[in-house]
């Protein structure tokens, strides 16, 4: 089956430094991709790109085989993005600013409607459907930028960091919701919570300094007893793990 | 087109939602108002038109129209919601039109809002009201050459202060270019140039719509000159989005 994120030898340098560098992957339906890293290591970089709101220096990335830079509205249509912050119009309602972004895809009318109430339901929005998004705490924004990305039922999904500031009962609904719709979607989330990516992931890709340095399955990231915290410590600072393994005790 | 609309709307709604359309409103009305009838001498002149009315509204906007604009790019950069709005499926340049159409209706609005002065000249005289509706044309055309620019500045940077003195200073640039100060000044030392510059003036051109003449080569100027500057708009979005 062909994967329907492909990402190749994609690159993006700013004046004076690489932030992404050769990264190379693809996700195939049913998978859950957690994108690992340090702050700073070209994750959110990655996903702008894939997402198709930054252009890449040089490589390639596909949604569903449509290109993101030759063809954007297509690529875009398939894709559910959650960007970094979840970032939302403060002063619209709930309803309000998942009705705008229904518009823009095009669903009108009763379907409209129906599109919103069910992406509510998903992320239990329903008690605020009303409340100007300013007026939330943290979780609800960052559900609402969750209800967003799902509003359409795509077939791809780019998440940063969809689980922070959510508290502990929240962050299992979301993991929860997650690994329902995995089957169906290829999803990529990028998380610092090493634990998350145990829970939900069936892939993860540890990236520093802009180069994708492991792409296994957590539980082979795991095996001969080491936590993941280790494997993480050990690739991105560059000690080896016996070494990280015994700051950590 | 429905995507461009579907993002006019929802930015004519942030005006309202916001302080932004009521306090642009009521202090455009009230130095329209003001401006009108103390330098204007509205009532001294003894003539049914609104030609003191018309003579300061490209004067008002180039202080109120880059306090519109300043925050149509710059505010998306500074909430991220540009990373939302340019990820969602459509052209780049139907979120460029759309911020421009909505910014464009607010101005029609506000426009619209002085009507009383419509009202008191047809009370006090029979002004031509076809002259009236021209001038009115042209106030709403200088608006949205202003808002071209405006816009095209503000997607340029993230600092909301940095995009309104830009913007004023730019929109000065295109309403003095055709005053006798300049265009003199050049026809001595730079004649070729003076031809270009009174061309280039959007004052220049709008007077002709106060005296009721809407001619065909003021609307292709007005049209190219927005048209221009939203193609500079998107060219730059497309460029700086990620800043």
């Amino acid at each position: 089956m062909a994967a329907l994120i492909e990402i190749e030898r994609l690159t993006k340098r700013f004046s004076g430094f690489t932030a992404v560098d050769d990264v190379s992957f693809s996700v195939a339906r049913g998978e859950v991709l957690g994108f690992l890293g340090p702050n700073g290591a070209g994750k959110s970089t990655t996903m702008r790109m894939l997402a198709g709101f930054m252009p890449p220096t040089s490589g390639t990335a596909r949604i569903c085989g449509a290109d993101v830079v030759a063809q954007p509205v297509a690529a875009k249509r398939n894709l559910g993005f959650l960007p970094e912050g979840a970032p939302t119009y403060p002063e619209m309602t709930v309803t309000g600013f998942l009705a705008f972004a229904g518009r823009i895809r095009g669903f009108r009318g009763s379907e409209l409607h129906d599109r919103v109430a069910h992406a509510m339901l998903l992320t239990q929005l329903e008690g605020v459907r009303l409340q100007p998004i300013e007026t939330l705490s943290k979780g609800f924004k960052r559900r609402v930028g969750l209800a967003q990305a799902l509003l359409h039922d795509p077939p791809v999904l780019v998440l940063d960091e969809p689980t922070d500031g959510l508290d502990p009962n929240q962050k299992h609904e979301v993991r929860e919701l997650i690994r329902r719709m995995a089957p169906q979607k290829a999803i990529v989330i990028s998380t610092h919570i090493l634990e998350e990516v145990g829970a939900v992931c069936t892939r993860a890709i540890i990236i520093a300094r802009g180069k994708l340095v492991v792409d296994a399955p957590p539980s082979v990231l795991e095996r001969e007893g080491r936590s993941l915290e280790e494997v993480f410590r050990s690739l991105t600072l560059g000690t080896p793990a016996p070494a990280a393994a015994k700051e950590a005790a | 087109m429905a995507p461009a609309l579907t993002v006019a709307r929802r930015e004519l709604a942030g005006y309202f939602a916001t302080p932004v359309a009521t306090v642009f409103i009521v202090i455009f009305l009230v130095l329209a108002g003001a401006l009108t009838f103390t330098l204007g001498n509205f009532f001294g002149r003894g003539q049914a038109d609104l030609q003191p009315f018309f003579s300061f509204v490209p004067w008002l906007f180039l202080f109120l129209v880059p306090a519109l604009t300043m925050r149509l790019w710059a505010e998306e950069r500074r909430l991220g919601t540009i990373e939302l709005l340019l990820t969602l499926p459509l052209p780049q340049w139907q979120a460029v039109l759309g911020k421009f159409l909505a910014a464009w209706a607010f101005c029609g609005i506000a426009l619209a809002l002085t009507f009383p002065l419509w009202i008191t000249v047809n009370v006090l005289g029979q002004p031509d009201n076809g002259v009236i509706l021209a001038g009115y044309v042209g106030c709403l055309l200088v608006a949205g050459a202003y808002l071209a620019v405006g816009a095209a500045v503000s997607a340029m940077t993230k600092n909301q202060v940095v995009a309104f003195v830009l913007a004023v200073a730019l929109c000065f640039v295109f309403a003095a270019s055709g005053s006798p100060v300049v265009t003199e000044f050049l026809s001595v030392r730079l004649p070729v140039l003076a031809e270009v510059s009174r061309a280039l003036s959007v004052v220049d051109r709008f007077t002709g719509f106060t005296r009721g003449v809407i001619g065909a080569r003021d609307l292709v100027f007005f049209a190219s000159f927005i048209g221009f500057f939203l193609f500079v708009n998107a060219v730059v979005l497309d460029h700086r989005k990620a800043d």
